[in-house]
């Protein structure tokens, strides 16, 4: 059977979403950015609410995302994603809204609006890309540096006594009252790409049920901030992240 | 028995040369171009490898830009 034979329409199995657009994605070679974009553009797709979505970007380097997907997109101040988001849904109930917010955003700057929206149980997803550094502006220490790791502003590695410790927010989030869906989960290889779907599946279906808050955290890689290759991030994140970070829903009171 | 044929269209122009499609695919049968680069002067992936593909889509899954489109045709 020769390669012509293959490539037909009818055999095709696998091909960008039609939500993601063409035009080149502005993320560092290997980010796993990527990979979640093209989730919620495929579970977007497969829920046949390409023109019921209402999308919120951050501050970081997820703020270009309008570009990349085409749904409706508002872009928000600086952590203020949730807040937005609440609004959003509450005018408008039957969209889809989510937001899409890095560790910078969501974790630091943006604390108290993610925690008021989760607890007061805004019918949102909020999709939190934890890569445990400020990826956009260089590479500085972010509330989910694990201790001992070397950024551009702790360059001997962060300690507790200087710094403080980590920030794990999905915990957090877990025990408030507004949440019905508080999962983490990791872009590294197929099977967990898999599985993020799902959990990204799951949380916006609540956000169209009326259940409740979603919290999906994906423990990701940044190569350029953290100085290494694709591959090599991929690695480190497997053995540093995922010991602090482990993966797996926190609470899921979808069914309940 | 018959098999699955898989082969795969790579948009050399978007791809970034990463290199995690290649560590993904369970057959190793992807590997960056040694000197060739595209417009962007990214070193693009392509499939040079012999052996054939069985279409298991891995290297699609994983590639953050979504440059790998995957046929898959049953052997009679």
């Amino acid at each position: 059977m020769t390669k012509e034979e293959i490539i037909q329409p009818e055999n095709l199995v696998y091909q960008k979403p039609s939500l993601m657009n063409d035009q080149p994605m502005h993320y560092c070679p290997g980010c796993s950015h990527g990979v979640v974009h093209k989730l919620v553009a495929e579970v977007i797709e497969e829920m046949n609410m390409e023109e019921k979505t209402v999308a919120i970007s951050p501050v970081g380097c997820a703020v270009f995302a309008y570009n990349y997907l085409d749904v409706d997109w508002v872009e928000a101040a600086h952590g203020r994603a949730p807040a937005v988001a609440s609004a959003i849904k509450r005018l408008w109930p039957d969209r889809l809204v989510f937001t899409y917010q890095g560790d910078g955003d969501l974790a630091c700057i943006g604390t108290a609006e993610t925690i008021q929206a989760l607890n007061r149980g805004e019918h949102i997803a909020i999709i939190f890309i934890n890569n445990a550094i400020y990826g956009m502006t260089g590479g500085q220490m972010a509330p989910t540096t694990l201790m001992g790791m070397k950024t551009a502003t702790c360059p001997y590695g962060r300690e507790a006594d200087l710094h403080g410790f980590p920030l794990k927010i999905t915990e957090i989030a877990a025990t408030l009252e507004g949440t019905s869906y508080v999962t983490r989960q990791a872009v590294h290889n197929v099977a967990a790409i898999r599985r993020t779907k799902k959990a990204i599946r799951k949380a916006f279906e609540n956000s169209l049920t009326g259940k409740g808050a979603s919290l999906v955290e994906v423990v990701s890689t940044c190569n350029a901030g953290w100085k290494m290759s694709p591959e090599k991030a991929n690695q480190w994140m497997e053995e540093n992240m995922f010991p602090f970070y482990p993966l797996g829903d926190l609470k899921d009171l979808t069914n309940d | 028995m018959s098999k699955m044929r898989g082969a795969i269209v790579v948009d050399e122009e978007r791809c970034k040369g990463c290199n995690l499609c290649t560590v993904a695919c369970p057959l190793n049968l992807l590997s960056l171009a040694d000197k060739a680069v595209n417009k962007k002067g990214y070193q693009f992936v392509r499939q040079l490898a012999a052996e054939p593909c069985n279409g298991c889509a891995s290297c699609a899954v994983v590639c953050p830009d979504g440059c790998i489109t995957v046929y898959r045709k049953k052997e009679e």
